[in-house]
């Protein structure tokens, strides 16, 4: 009887221990499933069409090139694989001022045949209409958004119609941009800080040092971003004449104060873990403290100190609402850190809310979740592949 | 003279390390003075009893209270039994194949992917695939998951801090391997487990992103009735009044307030947790 149940619990244990990977797996099911299928959404939004005239020889187009046409950026055919002909763009809304109501029939069962008028008469037409009219005329292609309209694409414009654009780049350089200008201002201070603590301080320094710096990781990001908005942002206008302190460099600020305390934790481990024994021998040459500590220490726990760079690096790229508050969201490529910006975890925080579920906004979220998921875990593995190095020519 | 210019060159770094230092804590202390100098004064018994009114400009917070301890209740109900399970298997009886590594870089990736991934992952499994809509369940499995590896990680370096002779003197004495572990290992491992749960009660209590949709409401002033509501929360609460405010002016005192609350309660969690390990250390 007690062996059965003991078996029992055995078996709920090894349950419980495969949990994480479960988690894991289970993550990467739902965010995919959702994130690939981004993928079958048409370029055009749901329940719409373009169509142009019979003769128009252009058969399909990109989804960058329907957004310019309605923006009246391309304004030519010839432009795109087609005769010299002027564009003109028209959605259903100009019918209004076209054709009194009364000729639209009660049901609106009037209103396809006027649309066909409509595009007869105009030669180089491009209209944008509801399926339910769409009127007898050439139906431009539909095609599925390709992985290139989302990696390669400039421009991040959920809500635009005809055409939405979801362009991974301009969020992929702001997150980049953010996180590597924190990296640049919190290694410097997280290795000095690093250093100090596992070299030069005393017992009493040390015990008032690291409780701060845990003190320091337990803020909550929500705390960071409103110390950003309320302090740093104005500080940083003011002191810059910037026309808006929400910049690139205020979301860098904070982040390097929130990746520092990890950077400080695990680079100072790293350090400790370095035998006596060596910096003994380095003393007993005659190095003096400075000298053991930058020839010897640092060489000796070289990756470890790496490693918590690069877990540093992995937190200020997933930090959400600290970035959220202080960085402006301008979903633009930056140009410059004094530009306002929106990284990819900011963009989920603050569209997903909006975004119906199931449709193709929704699913580039889950995209770039499946995107930010993809980069944490490569640097979680690169962090543990190089944390197992053993130093050169030591150890 | 060489000796000259080493000390001059060890001086100089050190004085410069010892001024970073510093620095980190002057930027400690000028967040935290900045938070409590303005929020000082907003703090009073109305504040933390009343729910927000006139548009979030007055009263007080208690909603957003009442609603972070329950989603430090739920979520610790989640990953408290779930995390000290799977780190008695991965330490006690695990041995050291492949398996258990796998599973180890596994821990070690959940607690690096960020918490808004959780919130993705969250909303897709417990808000639309099981149907638990925006609620309070919702958010404490999304939470719950979240601090899963802080436990996890905790508990094992409480477990492997325990000498192997014990183990073996208790096997040796004819318990089996669980009465061990029931009645040796983990009540030795205890304090330094608790102090584990405290902190990650604290890092549950100022996380924003996984909430904002599994459970977070804008503005209920009512408490909830089922696992099944939403519920107002402390980070979120303090986001909102930040940011999207009609008058900002107005609603920035409240914002001060709230933010103080959320640093008192992680600030009572790190000193609760360094008591509990001086008090274990000394018995």
């Amino acid at each position: 009887m007690k062996r059965i149940f003991e078996r029992i619990i055995e078996f709920a244990l090894i349950v419980c221990g495969t949990i994480t990977t479960l988690v894991i797996l289970l993550m990467v099911i739902f965010l995919f499933k959702e994130g690939t299928g981004f993928f079958r959404n048409s370029m055009v939004e749901k329940g719409y069409a373009l169509c142009v005239q019979e003769e128009n020889p252009v058969d399909e187009l990109t989804s960058a090139q329907i957004k310019q046409i309605f923006d009246y950026e391309i304004e030519n055919w010839n432009e795109l694989g087609g005769n010299n002909e002027a564009i003109t763009p028209f959605r259903l809304e100009e019918i209004f001022n076209r054709y009194p109501e009364e000729e639209w029939g009660e049901n609106y069962e009037l209103l396809p045949g006027k649309l066909e008028e409509i595009i007869n008469e105009t030669p180089g037409i491009i209209a944008f209409l509801p399926v339910q009219y769409l009127p007898k005329a050439k139906i431009l292609h539909d095609e599925h958004l390709l992985p290139d309209d989302f990696f390669a694409g400039s421009e991040w414009i959920p809500t635009a119609t005809p055409a939405p654009q979801f362009g991974l780049l301009p969020l992929l350089m702001g997150t980049l941009w953010v996180s590597f200008f924190a990296i640049l201002i919190a290694l410097p201070l997280g290795l000095g800080v690093a250093i100090y603590l596992s070299e030069l301080a005393g017992a009493r320094m040390r015990q008032f040092l690291k409780p701060a710096i845990e003190l320091l990781a337990g803020i909550p990001s929500v705390v960071y971003g409103f110390f950003g908005l309320v302090v740093l942002v104005p500080l940083l206008q003011k002191s810059l004449h910037l026309p808006v302190g929400e910049t690139a460099l205020a979301g860098s600020l904070i982040l390097a104060v929130m990746a520092l305390p990890t950077i400080i934790t695990l680079a100072e481990d790293a350090m400790r873990n370095t035998p006596q024994a060596i910096r003994e021998a380095s003393l007993g040459l005659g190095a003096n403290h400075w000298q053991t500590i930058y020839r010897v220490v640092i060489p000796y726990s070289i990756s470890g100190i790496s490693a918590a760079v690069v877990l540093g690096i992995g937190r200020a790229i997933g930090e959400t609402m600290a970035v959220l508050m202080v960085t402006g969201n301008a979903a633009v490529i930056p140009h410059s850190l004094f530009d306002p910006v929106r990284t990819i975890p900011a963009t989920i925080a603050a569209e997903l809310g909006e975004a119906p579920a199931g449709g193709a906004h929704y699913q580039a979220l889950f995209l770039l979740g499946c995107i930010l998921f993809i980069i944490t875990m490569l640097i979680s593995i690169t962090a543990e592949f190089i944390s197992k190095r053993q130093p050169n020519g030591l150890g | 003279m060489a000796i000259m210019q080493k000390k001059t060159e060890q001086k100089i770094a050190f004085t410069f390390f010892r001024s970073l230092s510093l620095v980190v804590v002057a930027i400690l202390f000028w967040i935290l003075g900045f938070i409590i100098y303005n929020g000082a004064g907003v703090i009073d018994w109305e504040f933390l009893t009343t729910a927000p009114s006139d548009g979030m400009t007055g009263g007080g917070i208690f909603p957003a209270i009442a609603g972070t301890l329950y989603l430090i209740l739920g979520s610790s109900m989640v990953a408290f039994p779930l995390g000290i399970l799977s780190a008695v298997y991965t330490s006690e009886y695990a041995g050291n194949g492949y398996i258990i590594r796998f599973i180890r870089i596994m821990t070690n990736n959940l607690s690096g992917i960020p918490s808004i991934i959780f919130g993705l992952f969250g909303m897709a499994l417990f808000v639309n695939t099981l149907e638990f809509g925006d609620s309070i369940i919702a958010g404490s499995f999304t939470l719950g998951l979240l601090t899963l590896p802080l436990v996890i990680r905790t508990t094992e370096e409480a477990l492997r801090a325990i000498p192997d002779t014990f183990r073996i003197g208790s096997l040796a004495l004819g318990a089996t391997q669980l009465q061990t572990i029931r009645r040796i290992t983990m009540p030795m491992a205890f304090p330094n487990i608790i102090t584990g749960l405290i902190l990650s009660i604290g890092r549950v209590s100022g996380e924003t992103a996984p909430i904002l949709f599994t459970v977070a409401a804008y503005f209920l002033p009512k408490l909830p009735q089922s696992i099944f509501d939403q519920v107002m929360a402390l980070p979120y609460h303090l986001y909102v009044i930040a940011t999207s405010g009609t008058d900002l002016e107005a609603t920035r005192p409240i914002a001060y307030g709230t933010a103080l609350v959320l640093i008192i309660i992680v600030l009572l969690m790190n000193l609760l947790a360094s008591f509990l390990r001086k008090k274990f250390r000394k018995l």
